[in-house]
């Protein structure tokens, strides 16, 4: 599908956002996929099922998502790009080894395609119930990367910068979107080979033969990997550990461990934050969202410009770690500001935490299972202007 | 190389108790892999959580520490990823049966080339002796005040349900063999199950007034039952004589089947036609693109 030498015409698809994940996958270089059918996500599974073989990759069902999220990181240990896809319930059942790829630092991207919850919910409706479960649902104090987008285009761009951030982080990283980006069907320009960068994984440089310290982190805390199957034999473990890999109770190595696994990510949001923005110059009122809500948010922004509102949007396409001083700088002169999410208020209280004035944050939202609406938006924003819906 | 070449020096001594037979396992699968002289770059270790997993610290291969219950699936990814390295997932009967029972049966059923071995106990010594799914009916542990009430697990039988296709069980007393065991087992290309009866003086064997490390080998010693040889089919007749040993353990080796290995049959049945197929479909494609 992405060859060099097609027409520019052909790179037009008309995709699910499900494939659009699959084929973003594949063009990243993942070449292991290992997963367990769940609604509303089980199109990635199926495409890869046919794709991954074509390009020499491997496609796994395994017994379980626990089974799928621990052959995924055992297969990116042993140097191959691996990705899983799930749902809630099956996200729920990740979160172990999701921890053990944090404390192992192991690179591993995982598509999360949110349903209603708690439990079974809604298997084939919108919401964005999951946003915390990302940031805090493994156990222990670390950090994680999550990137999310409304539209396809834009999210074949952020599923290959889970991939890179991934890499470069040893982190895994999670795009979560949900059940409306997932099984909506739009154009998107699949990119031809080397239009967007890729970051493959740092090796060591240490030779055969020579003590290779596998978590002795450089200077700008990255850990130059060594596959498994390379030459240099070390152990892993969910244990904290010291720089051999090996288990460790002593207090000054598991503090500066949690440091690590802590600051590596939350000092580079920089390097981590990808959002979009319109007319913020001149904005009165703010509205801040993510994934398709921010399709409706979008929506309702320009038709209120049109009539002369100040209104001005922030999408947020980077959730973890929270893009807060970003968000601080670019509400600072706003009088209100909108978070509009599909939950009873995720991001909200990280937008009233990254914020001057807080009580100046209103939520919109909508929890019933169907997608919220511009007009839902612009009812709360007659409320808040005092002018009654 | 001799057998100490493959061990992490620095990282002993280890944690086992006096008298466990896990250090027996390591011994014998040392010598196994020594005696088929495979290079220590080519071996990967995964184990989940217990007593068991820890003999991975000791031994210097490409080791993986993993959840509790979840080594073969991490095995599983590493092995699909290199399918050229040799996989060996040593865990204990808790990891293996109970909380990673799922992974067990389905990695047995896909005959993908791993040796798992299932050190079993009968206990769960790391956190200090409840009872496990292979602990006797009416046996103790500190979950079993008053004597466990299920049927525990009778490893082979449930390896060969599940489809392995090389399926042993042995005893620590059964040093010798078992590494003999352990090496055919890694030789075979597919599924293969290595069940250990090793003592835990500790909790299951003070528990249950089974004496202690020596007394426990002695007592695999005289239960032990030697199982018939392969036939033609690759499965061992197991004959029982109940009259001469009291709770008799059958050993050795109970089935050696050819089959088709997981990683073997997806690249021939899938990889290899897809690729082709691409290739077909991009080259025809290309040539339609230079007509116009």
């Amino acid at each position: 599908m992405s060859t060099a030498g097609q027409t520019e015409r052909s790179r037009v698809q008309f995709l699910q956002g499900n494939e659009v994940c699959a084929e973003a996958a594949l063009y990243a270089g993942m070449r292991y996929f290992a997963g367990y059918p769940i609604t509303p996500s089980t199109e990635i599974a199926e495409r890869l099922a046919e794709r991954l073989p074509q390009v020499g990759g491997s496609f796994m069902q395994m017994e379980d998502e626990i089974g799928s999220i621990c052959a995924v990181i055992g297969a990116s240990l042993a140097g191959t790009k691996s990705m899983t896809a799930t749902s809630g319930p099956g996200f729920s059942l990740m979160q172990e080894a999701i921890g053990y790829a944090v404390m192992a630092e192991i690179p591993c991207v995982i598509v999360d395609v949110q349903r209603g919850g708690p439990s079974t919910g809604l298997p084939t409706h919108a919401s964005q119930g999951d946003v915390m479960q990302v940031r805090y649902g493994t156990h222990g104090d670390h950090s994680i990367v999550c990137l999310t987008a409304s539209n396809h285009q834009d999210l074949f761009g952020i599923v290959v910068d889970a991939f890179n951030f991934s890499e470069v982080f040893r982190t895994p990283a999670v795009v979560l979107i949900d059940e409306v980006v997932g099984h909506m069907r739009e154009a998107v320009r699949v990119p031809e080979p080397g239009e967007l960068d890729l970051t493959e994984r740092l090796l060591t440089d240490v030779p055969r033969d020579v003590d290779y310290h596998p978590y002795a982190p450089r200077e700008d805390d990255r850990l130059p990997m060594s596959n498994f199957g390379g030459v240099h034999r070390y152990n892993v473990t969910g244990l904290v550990h010291d720089m051999w890999g090996f288990p460790s109770e002593k207090p000054k190595i598991v503090n500066d461990l949690i440091h690590h696994l802590y600051l590596k990510l939350e000092n580079r949001k920089q390097m981590l934050t990808r959002w979009r923005e319109w007319s913020l110059d001149d904005a009165e009122i703010v509205l801040i969202s993510y994934g398709s809500s921010a399709r409706s948010a979008r929506h309702i922004m320009e038709n209120r410009r049109s009539v002369g509102v100040p209104i001005g949007m922030i999408e947020l396409q980077t959730l973890w770690p929270f893009p807060s001083e970003m968000i601080r700088t670019k509400c600072r002169h706003a009088e209100y500001i909108v978070v509009v999410e599909m939950n009873m208020g995720q991001i909200v209280h990280e937008v009233k935490r990254a914020v001057d004035r807080p009580e100046r944050v209103f939520l919109s939202n909508r929890v019933d299972g169907e997608m919220i609406t511009p007009t839902d938006i612009k009812h709360l924003i007659r409320v808040i202007q005092g002018k009654g819906v | 190389m001799a057998v100490t070449d493959y061990l992490r020096k620095r990282f002993m001594p280890h944690i086992w108790c006096p008298g466990c037979g896990h250090g027996i396992i390591m011994r014998a699968l040392l010598s196994a892999v020594e005696k088929l002289g495979l290079d220590k770059n080519d071996i990967v270790m995964a184990s989940g959580i217990g007593c068991s997993a820890r003999m991975l610290g000791y031994v210097d291969a490409h080791t993986m520490h993993t959840l509790h219950g979840r080594a073969l699936a991490f095995a599983t990814g590493v092995k699909m990823a290199r399918p050229d390295l040799t996989v060996v997932v040593p865990m204990g009967d808790g990891d293996a049966l109970a909380i990673g029972g799922n992974h067990f049966i389905h990695a047995a059923r896909r005959n993908i080339d791993m040796t798992a071995i299932v050190m079993n106990n009968s206990t769960y010594g790391m956190t200090g002796g409840q009872y496990s799914p292979t602990t006797g009916c009416g046996e103790y542990g500190t979950t079993a005040p008053y004597g466990t009430v299920v049927q525990p697990f009778d490893t082979v039988e449930l390896a060969s349900a599940a489809g392995a296709s090389f399926i042993a069980r042995t005893t620590t007393y059964h040093a010798r063999e078992m590494a003999r065991i352990l090496a055919d087992a890694i030789r075979h290309p597919g599924f293969s199950v290595v069940e250990v009866l090793t003592q835990c003086p500790t909790y299951y064997g003070r528990k249950n007034a089974k004496g202690d490390a020596v007394e426990m080998m002695e007592g695999f010693r005289d239960c032990a039952v030697p199982v018939g040889p392969l036939d033609d089919s690759g499965h061992a007749t197991v004959t029982i004589d109940p009259e001469a040993v009291d709770a008799p353990i059958p050993i050795g080796v109970f089935r050696k089947e050819v089959r088709a290995e997981y990683c073997d049959a997806y690249r021939r049945q899938v990889i290899e036609p897809a690729e082709a197929a691409a290739a077909a479909s991009a080259a025809a494609s290309a040539a339609a693109g230079g007509e116009q």
